[in-house]
């Protein structure tokens, strides 16, 4: 029984957040629709943070996305929720003020994982999640002052690829033996090992930071083996955490672990403490702890994705499980990108999952590679790199086995 | 529908193809190709594709307003 909807606050004016109010309208909400962002300005395309908008390709006036023109919205920027007060159907926002809703979207994102070891210089050391973190990155980057990347995933090997094409020294440090490693694999992270040493990347194996050196302004590090690097900057990219501490104390089911996200349904309805659907709260985006789209044997039911593609994909159920409407039919298959040092690796469904890899064609010529990536005896992911045209097909398989077993609630 | 895709944008992240398998798809030397006017069967697909695709590099005309 649900009343009729005809206040909807989005939390979040990131890319989820756009999608999630463009879809409420595609749908036929004629209502208040009121859009809170943490930052001073709208959504902007986060994926250029890390690549174009740091080279310089892309201007920062470049990266904001468009709008519908019809959206009809009210934007509440630099504006944060602290608190969610259900029983009152409000959000409080820092400011004191509350807005309140019949329809709530949590669209709240991430954060990145700050810095966790000794205490670090106040000066040089950043994190990369927003556009304000992206400028004070490139004017390091364009100083020229050798960088110190800690972490290779996908952000931290972005950004040292952009770092070396504008000819500033790289370290960069992880704890794995080849970049990318804990969500590629071994095969995958020797082929970025490769690219990275040729466009001059010092690459740390098997290493980790113990400290950031530095009075006022970083000045390098101290690692694990006890070698000593020199760094004018560091970006430290640990990773990602739901936005959720806003949540706390709603009666709104969190994850378990350090980054726990906002636990939904596969229509993206936030679940209550009872597991029962909360009513009138769905969820979008980085915030939120999905259901494994790909259940096997052992895998965790519920898991934080954070790609792209989770933004865009599941609008549509979740405005239509908003408004009470019927969803659509099929659940979408994850899927990301990254463009590094000449590679183009793009994805589907989920290789960290994998128990086994399988290696379908390695061209290290020209630099091309087909993975697939497989749980207990099933396609769970894909990766191509410069051979995006194998992917359709394996995403294809992913969702005739997906529907042959019949996983899917 | 009239589609148009522009190659100076496009970066073969491929969301298209997954979209709109139909319309879209790689040949063998990792070419985008379409079909620029398809059926009208196809305007749903085409639509989410074109909503799907991340450097917003496709365009369409004549749609079903």
């Amino acid at each position: 029984m649900s009343r009729r909807t005809e206040a909807v606050v989005v939390v979040g004016a990131g890319l989820a957040g756009l999608s999630a109010a463009t879809a409420l309208r595609d749908r036929g909400f004629g209502g208040r629709l009121t859009v809170v962002g943490d930052e001073p300005h709208g959504p902007y395309d986060r994926p250029s943070l890390s690549k174009d908008l740091l080279t310089g390709r892309r201007a920062e006036e470049q990266t904001g996305l468009p709008l519908p023109p019809d959206l009809g919205a009210r934007w509440v920027l630099g504006r944060s929720a602290v608190r969610l007060d259900r029983a009152g159907r409000r959000v409080l926002l820092d400011d004191g003020s509350a807005l309140e809703y019949d329809g709530l979207v949590v669209a709240s994102g991430a954060s990145a994982v700050p810095w966790p070891g000794p205490p670090a210089p106040p000066g040089g050391v950043h994190t990369l999640r927003g556009r304000g973190d992206a400028l004070g990155l490139r004017a390091a980057l364009r100083r020229g002052d050798p960088l110190l990347v800690v972490g290779a995933g996908f952000v931290g090997s972005e950004v040292a690829s952009a770092a070396r094409e504008l000819g500033v020294p790289v370290t960069l440090v992880d704890r794995a033996r080849t970049p990318l490693e804990g969500a590629l694999g071994p095969v995958a992270g020797r082929l970025f090992a490769g690219a990275q040493a040729r466009a001059g990347v010092d690459f740390r194996a098997g290493t980790a930071v113990r400290r950031l050196l530095g009075e006022r302004s970083l000045s390098g590090a101290e690692l694990s083996d006890g070698t000593r690097v020199r760094a004018g900057a560091a970006l430290v990219a640990l990773g990602a955490r739901p936005n959720t501490a806003w949540l706390r104390g709603s009666g709104l089911r969190l994850g378990g672990g350090a980054a726990p996200g906002l636990v939904c349904d596969h229509r993206r309805r936030a679940l209550g403490q009872d597991g029962a659907p909360a009513e009138g709260v769905v969820a979008l985006g980085d915030v939120v702890a999905a259901p494994n789209p790909l259940p096997g044997a052992g895998a965790p039911s519920h898991l934080v994705i954070g790609h792209w593609s989770e933004a865009v994909d599941h609008a549509d159920a979740a405005a239509a499980a908003l408004l009470g409407q019927e969803g659509p039919g099929t659940e979408p298959v994850p899927s990301f990108w990254s463009d590094q040092f000449g590679l183009r690796v793009r994805s589907v469904g989920l290789p960290r999952l994998a128990d086994r890899t399988e290696v379908r064609e390695h061209d290290p010529d020209r630099s091309r590679l087909e993975v697939t990536y497989h749980r207990g005896g099933r396609l769970v992911g894909a990766l191509t790199v410069n051979r995006t045209s194998r992917l359709a097909a394996h995403r294809a398989r992913i969702l005739r086995e997906r529907a042959a077993h019949g996983a899917l609630a | 529908m009239r589609v148009h895709v522009d190659r100076a944008v496009c970066e073969n992240h491929g969301q298209c193809v997954f979209a709109a398998p139909e319309v879209f798809a790689f040949d063998d030397d990792e070419v985008l190709r379409y079909d620029p006017s398809p059926g009208p069967g196809l305007d749903e697909a085409v639509t989410r594709a074109a909503r799907v695709c991340p450097l917003r590099a496709i365009t369409l005309d004549g749609g079903p307003e």
